[in-house]
This record gives C-alpha cells, structure tokens and sequence, in this order.
C-alpha cells in the first residue's frame, strides 16, 4: 500500500514538473527578444482547396488573415484587373472563395493600409510595413518581388511564416 | 470474423491514387479547336506550327509575349514576369497535364490573351499554338 502511494505521488510529481515546463516553453515562444510575437501567430492554417488552386497559381495563396475582409470584398469584385493582370474568375468559384476569406479575414484596424497606400496590397499595409522593418533594401533587390513570400519563407506554401523557417538568399 | 485483406485494400488505394485521369487528352483539345475555328472562319485551312512559334514568341498589344512568362523553350519551365512565381512547362511532352482540362485551358487563354494582345484569341490562333506545343520535344 505505501509503495503505491510513493508510485503515484512520483508520477504527479514528474506531471507536474513536465506541464510547468510546458507552459514555460510555450510562453517564450510567445515572446521572444524583439518584443514582438512570434510563434504560432505566423502559422496561418485556414485552408480551402478551391482557395489553394485559384488563388495560388501566380503566387502563393496568401493568407486570409493578412487583409480586412473589405479588401478581399474589393479584391474578388475585380480580379479582371488585378494588380495589371487579368485573374478573372468563374462566378462559381467566386461565390466558394469569398465567403472563405471573409470568414478567415483579419482586422480591419490590424491590416489597415499605410497612409496613401493601396487597401488590396498586403505589403503596403502598416503591419507588413513594420514585420518588415529590418529588411535592407539590398535584400528586396534581391528578390523578384516583395510577392514572392517563398524567396525568404521557406514554408510559406504551407501557411507558416514562423521567423524560424526564414532564410533570406545570398 | 472474416479478416480484411489490408494490403488488397491499400494496393487498390495506392492505384487509383497514382494513375492521373485527365479529361481530355491535347488532341481532343486541339479537334475541339478546329471546329471553332471552322465555325468562326469560312476558309479555315488549319493549323500551323510555324505560325504558332512566332504568334508565341512576339509581342502583340503590350511589352508582354508569351514566352514572357512561360520562357522561349516551353518544353523548360517559365516563371511569372510579375511575382517570380515558377511556372511549370507548357510542352505536353514536357509536362502531362497540360492540355488535359477544358475549363483550364480556357480559363488561361482568356486571361492570358486578355493581358498580351487585350483581346480574346481567336481559335486559329489558339490552335496554331497547341500545334506548335505539341510538336515540341
């Protein structure tokens, strides 16, 4: 009888010692040096095949999260001209892909756009600006276009943009 | 209890998984082309590679062509003139699934027309073009 007490006040002890550590691990993932969040706030998992295939051909399927849901309104009112290409869609597809991005979109105060600049560019929001701050202009020049996520996030085909996985080309 | 034959069940996943069902096949694409084309133009007299590779390669309406973004070769790889996005060949000898969906096809000639010559391509042209795709190894 005692030696069952001692097993099972050791097994809550390992119990305890191991979801304590758990929490504290996962809280400095949270926080990290710079001051800003990281971690699983970078790994966007809202998916749609429609989404994937359509929105995914010229570039990576962005996430949702990243504009208000106006502007993906806007965006999906006038993908003829988009960006100077035409990504014109059937109405069928359409009518599957918006209500997806309405529903994953971020916050309108989040994801506003930087002063005179446009609300459907994801890189010209005041948030992109920020996360983006200590990239060198040499950098950008190295990279086709600041549309091109996967030049630096190496998993950004799979919705994760976690600093872990950056790696900026020499 | 009867015993699942597991590895008669994977096998049968595994095969329909691997074997890819297209459709249609380029041909098929290209006769529904002719007849377009024979609808849209009384003396329809078919396609023409040679005429295809040049329509391809030359700017028409804007500073794109399309080898702007699908490369000179299409049996090698492209990548979009605006995103840097790698583009996958166009060559069906270089990639099997191109020219297999119908509702594709048109979908990429109707915005890709619209951005190099800001018109639809007519049938002639498109099938001079499939022709010469085809006909690249």
């Amino acid at each position: 009888m005692l030696k069952k007490t001692r097993v099972s006040s050791l097994m809550m002890g390992v119990l305890l010692i191991t979801s304590t550590t758990v929490f504290w691990v996962s809280k400095q993932v949270v926080a990290d040096d710079d001051g800003e969040k990281h971690g699983s706030e970078h790994v966007y998992s809202a998916t749609l095949p429609v989404w994937k295939t359509e929105c995914g051909e010229c570039h990576i399927a962005y996430p949702p999260q990243l504009l208000p849901a106006a502007s993906w309104q806007k965006m999906m009112g006038s993908l003829d001209n988009h960006f100077g290409t035409d990504a014109s869609l059937d109405a069928d597809a359409i009518a599957e892909i918006l209500p997806f991005l309405e529903k994953n979109a971020g916050s309108e105060r989040k994801y506003a756009a930087a002063p005179s600049k446009s609300a459907m560019r994801i890189t010209e929001t005041r948030w992109f600006i920020k996360e983006h701050d200590e990239v060198s202009a040499s950098t950008w020049k190295r990279i086709d276009s600041p549309a091109n996520c996967a030049a630096c996030h190496t998993t950004a085909e799979q919705g994760n943009y976690d600093e872990d996985f950056i790696k900026i080309p020499r | 209890m009867r015993r699942f034959p597991i590895s008669a069940i994977l096998s049968l996943v595994a095969c329909v998984c691997s074997t890819a069902v297209y459709a249609e096949t380029p041909q098929q694409i290209l006769d529904g082309l002719t007849q377009q084309a024979k609808t849209e133009s009384a003396d329809f007299q078919g396609f023409d590679a040679a005429r295809g590779e040049l329509f391809f390669k030359q700017t028409h309406a804007n500073d794109w062509s399309c080898a702007s973004c699908h490369s000179e070769n299409p049996v090698n790889g492209g990548k979009h003139a605006k995103t840097g996005k790698a583009i996958e060949p166009l060559a069906p000898s270089a990639n099997a699934e191109r020219f297999t969906e119908p509702k594709k096809v048109k979908k990429w000639f109707r915005r890709n027309c619209n951005d190099v010559l800001e018109r639809t391509c007519t049938a002639q042209e498109q099938g001079d073009v499939l022709t010469w795709l085809l006909a690249t190894q």
